[in-house]
């Protein structure tokens, strides 16, 4: 192990220990604004985990956040927490195994459509069942979990994904499936089980935006299908993933952070406009920052390794 | 039963009205464009002042709608995407692009609605008289938007078969990369295109402005059907449109009435996933890419 | 591995900056000197609630300022204060809301706070004005929790009430109506498949079967649902002589529209939420004529008329306010002001104790809470000559008699 690994593992260190202190440092609206950060960082990175490398857009986000969250509704009171995170977790990637295998046939827009077709269907198929099974729309979540709670939860969540991305993308299933993202007959033809490939990311990716939906969902102490399968969060994620650059790792958490701050702050100042200015605000980023903040900080650094290799000659 | 097919018959000629637009804009220009059921809030609002501010028939509004919304299209477009379209290396890019660019299309247009008119719902009755049709009553004014739906999609086809234009649209269409080399210029065609939808969302916009109870903010519903027929169907295929929006039309009507209303909004997405799992590139989709 | 560090330290940077910036962004002057009251409130702009925000909250809590404003501002102790006021868009998200709320108390330091609209956002923010200690007056929300959430958060009151109360309502009215022998036996209801809907029919129901009404028709129909034309063809061929409809704003024009269009006019006909909007009478104008819906008021009473005028003055286009959680929600703020001024200082617990235990003149009447909730609500109106009278609970003040049966819908 070189030096420099050794010292990226200890800022790295520095900062998860750093982030775990926030709680005891700040007030309730920062510690709300944190979680919010923490969560779309998480679903960002989680989305960008498949469809990084595959290129697959998934507008799934929703169904599996939404299925965490119905999970603890309906279980919450029942099980202990951390059993109930682990039934959200089993439930999410047995749900996206069974996607993940029915969608293979499908690419490009075919399968962003699906995806949102999928994200739909679950909803409706929780509210067809309240309504008639149960006969109540709509679950009360009292449960003894503080916001601190809820901000290491994600914090821990958030260590682990990335972690799990870093441990991937030098994997042979990293390699595979940038092989896929580039030319899937040539993955097939490289003997690469394509298959099992696109279906694990997809499930792994997915098991991260079940838990996220789980560990949020006692913040609101009221769970109807409208707010667990909110189709703005999968549009949200997408958007602020795209925006990072999701074909690297930490692409997707560099949208997703300065996207939530900047409609923290529109909301905040412009309540009555705010959609209008996010819009041209985002036609901005969207002319200025053609390959993402990613490609911005790539084309920055070969700026810079280009002008010192002049003299080497590499 | 007839007035269950009926009612689904007219039902899926307003989601095939809803989605021919975005089947050229898609399909032709190869823009996803995520602010396309805004558009047709805007047109359904315009629509709504004609007619409470003027009293101008919304029939007629069609002729003043349709055009501006034509050339609105049109400039956006050639300002606005065009630059997108040249700097994009591959089809996928363009895609991302177009997502992220309509998307905050998207937030202005409905900024712009929401500061302009609030969130409120708004709704106005025009036509709204009963017709019996086979021994069947329906509304009035949503026959009138699928006679009109249909009268659309049969012009389009006619143009889109029969002429020279509609020929190289087809072409563009199938196939980008080369039709240049048979002379046809493709951003032109792609502008004309996309303007083209432009018109189509308008005038779905006033149809259904004479039924639907709408509000600045309920776009994005509009943009997800019109996206699920379009895809359903197969991307750039007219009457894929059509059928699509009959099948999902007809399931919604039946279902309500013999199954349980409850469960149609389940059934349409169902039928829809359905179908992708059978041809993953929709009902008249060419099959892979 | 240096550059990789360079990527991270870049990413970082470029975080706390904008963390930074953030922060600062709602550091106004902090109101000690009490030069003013500032009120908070984060509301539905966007998304889905806007449609109910836009109607019934916003209006009344502009109203509200510009009047007391006008009147120099609140009356604490000797001298007036004016009201400042810091708002959100909560995007008709829990979360957001949830977070908006939490800035105005910790960053804005708000004496007040006003409640968002709708139930899952009154919910969603509930544990977090009960920590903070401000009192939340849920005047949008109505829960069969009520009770329950009132007694766990007491510095919540639940001013709309309880669906199984506005059900139980409307049937004692229609056991009336049958021993008067105005309407028969048979019952048609359909519901929305959302939280309101859900309610509202789990709670109608068995109060219908023990009352011994027969229910030909009893289905849901999802939210966006965009023909309703089956369910109103369904049910006018069962000829009921009461239809119920547990809708939302957009249904309930369309259910109405359908209604007429296919000459469905059973003796009762009643609709949801939106019934009381002015959309409805201006869309069906003279055909709104013996509607029944949910919500409703004493028309007749000077209070209410003249609360009417000024609503009418002071909203955009001249908006008037709708018939049910309006006049609620803006008697909420009267009676929110008339504790204050009771107390005579920014004390939060004083005037949650004034809430539970005072009497308070406002647009609807003398209100007293008891339980946190008020002891009176309108569960059934009806149109009558363009206005939306209130007519269940027989026995509030102003209530109208209900016209029956229901006018043949006439030809436009």
């Amino acid at each position: 192990m070189s030096v420099s690994q050794l010292l990226i593992g200890a800022v790295s260190l520095a900062a998860i220990a750093g982030l775990a202190v926030v709680p005891s440092l700040v007030d309730a609206y920062h510690l709300a604004l944190g979680i919010t950060l923490l969560q779309f960082t998480i679903l960002a990175t989680a989305w960008g985990l498949f469809s990084g490398p595959t290129r697959y857009v998934s507008l799934a986000t929703t169904a599996f956040f939404g299925v965490g969250a119905y999970t603890v509704a309906v279980l919450g009171e029942q099980l202990p927490w951390p059993l109930v995170l682990t039934v959200a977790a089993v439930i999410g990637s047995v749900t996206s195994a069974i996607v993940g295998l029915s969608t293979l046939r499908l690419s490009g827009v075919h399968f962003v459509i699906f995806t949102f077709g999928l994200a739909e269907l679950v909803k409706q198929l929780v509210v067809w069942f309240e309504v008639n099974k149960s006969r109540v729309l709509g679950r009360y979540i009292f449960l003894d979990i503080t916001q601190q709670d809820i901000y290491w939860q994600l914090l821990a969540l958030a260590v682990i994904v990335f972690a799990v991305g870093w441990l991937i993308a030098r994997s042979r299933l990293g390699f595979a499936l940038r092989i896929i993202g580039e030319d899937e007959t040539v993955a097939r033809h490289c003997g690469i089980n394509v298959t099992f490939a696109k279906v694990a990311l997809f499930v792994i990716s997915a098991v991260f935006m079940t838990l996220v939906g789980a560990i949020m969902a006692p913040r609101w102490t009221y769970i109807e299908p409208s707010i667990a399968f909110n189709a703005t969060i999968s549009f949200e994620v997408v958007i602020m993933a795209l925006l990072g650059g999701a074909h690297r790792v930490w692409g997707p958490a560099l949208g997703a952070i300065p996207l939530t701050l900047l409609f923290e702050f529109l909301s905040a100042r412009f309540p009555n406009t705010s959609t209008l200015i996010m819009g041209v605000v985002f036609l901005l980023i969207v002319y200025a920052l053609p390959s993402g903040v990613v490609g911005l900080i790539e084309k920055i650094r070969q700026f810079r390794r280009g002008s010192a290799a002049q003299g080497s000659g590499t | 039963m007839t007035n269950a097919v009926l009612t689904g018959l007219v039902l899926g000629g307003m989601y095939a009205l809803i989605a021919m637009g975005l089947t050229l804009q898609y399909g032709v220009a190869r823009i996803m464009n995520l602010a396309y059921g805004e558009f047709l809030i805007g047109s359904a609002f315009a629509s709504y002042f004609l007619f409470t501010g003027w009293a101008v028939n919304p029939l007629v509004g069609l002729i003043v709608i349709v055009p501006v919304s034509f050339v609105v299209s049109f400039l956006l477009y050639k300002i606005f995407l065009t630059p997108l379209v040249r700097r994009a290396r591959t089809r996928d890019a363009l895609e991302v692009d177009s997502i992220l660019a309509t998307f905050g299309l998207m937030f202005i247009v409905q900024g712009i609605l929401l500061t302009m008119f609030g969130g409120a719902y708004f709704s106005y009755s025009f036509l709204a008289i009963p017709v019996t049709v086979v021994g069947e009553v329906l509304a009035m004014n949503r026959l009138v938007a699928f006679a009109l739906a249909v009268v659309l999609g049969t012009v389009l086809y006619l143009l889109l078969t029969r002429t020279r234009i509609g020929t190289s649209i087809r072409a563009v269409a199938v196939d980008p990369a080369s039709a240049p080399l048979v002379a046809i210029n493709v951003p032109q065609l792609s502008a004309l295109a996309f303007a083209a939808g432009g018109a189509l969302v308008a005038s779905a916009g006033v149809l259904i402005s004479m039924f639907l109870t709408f509000s600045a903010t309920s776009g994005v519903v509009f943009t997800m059907k019109a996206l699920i027929v379009v895809v359903m169907g197969g991307i750039g295929n007219l009457m894929g449109c059509l059928v699509a929006g009959m099948l999902l039309g007809l399931s919604e009507a039946l279902v309500a009435t013999y199954i349980d209303p409850g469960l149609t909004i389940a059934v349409n997405f169902a039928l829809f996933l359905g179908v992708l799992l059978v041809r993953p590139a929709g009902i008249f989709g060419r099959g892979g890419r | 591995m240096g550059s990789s560090t360079k990527r991270r330290a870049v990413g970082l940077s470029v975080g706390l900056a904008m963390m930074a910036g953030a922060a600062t962004i709602g550091w106004g002057d902090q109101a000690q000197a009490q030069t003013s009251v500032k009120i908070g409130y984060a509301i539905s702009r966007t998304g889905p609630a806007a449609g109910g925000a836009a109607v019934t909250s916003i209006p009344n809590y502009e109203l509200w300022v510009k009047e007391v404003n006008a009147a120099g501002g609140l009356k604490l102790g000797d001298k007036r204060v004016p009201i400042e006021v810091v708002q959100y868009d909560d995007r008709s998200s829990a979360e957001e809301a949830a977070k908006a709320l939490e800035r105005l108390i910790n960053q804005d330091k708000v004496d007040f706070i006003l409640p968002p609209w709708g139930t899952g956002l009154n919910l969603a923010v509930g544990p977090i004005l009960n920590k903070a200690g401000y009192p939340h007056l849920a005047s949008t929300a109505v829960t069969d929790r009520a009770p329950e959430l009132a007694k766990r958060w007491p510095n919540s009151f639940w001013l709309l009430g309880t669906s199984a109360d506005a059900s139980k309502t409307l049937v004692e009215m229609l056991v009336k109506l049958r021993g008067e022998g105005k309407i028969g036996d048979t019952v048609a209801m359909v519901s929305i498949a959302d939280g309101f809907g859900i309610d509202l029919s789990a709670a109608a129901r068995p109060a219908l079967a023990a009352a011994k009404f027969k229910l030909a028709y009893d289905k849901t129909y999802p939210v966006g649902t965009q023909d309703l034309g089956p369910i109103v063809n369904e049910v006018k061929a069962l000829n009921p002589d009461t239809f119920i409809a547990f809708s939302y704003p957009p249904d309930t024009i369309a259910i109405t529209e359908q209604a007429r269009i296919s000459g469905f006019n059973p003796k009762v006909y009643y609709t949801g939420v939106g019934t009381a909007f002015p959309l409805f009478k201006q869309k069906f104008a003279a055909n709104a004529e013996g509607v029944m819906g949910i919500g409703g008021w004493s028309g007749d009473s000077p209070a209410i008329k003249d609360y009417l005028a000024r609503h009418k003055a002071s909203a955009a286009n001249g908006a008037e306010p709708d018939r049910w959680a309006s006049a609620v929600t803006f008697a909420s703020l009267q009676m929110l002001q008339q504790a204050i001024e009771r107390v005579g200082k920014v004390d939060r617990a004083a005037v949650i104790k004034d809430l539970q235990t005072g009497s308070f003149d406002t647009v609807i009447g003398k209100v007293k809470f008891e339980n946190n909730m008020p002891t009176n609500y309108w569960w059934v109106g009806q149109w009558q000559g363009g206005e939306f009278y209130g007519v269940a609970p027989s026995g509030n003040a102003g209530a109208r008699q209900p016209i029956l049966p229901k006018p043949a819908w006439k030809t436009q």
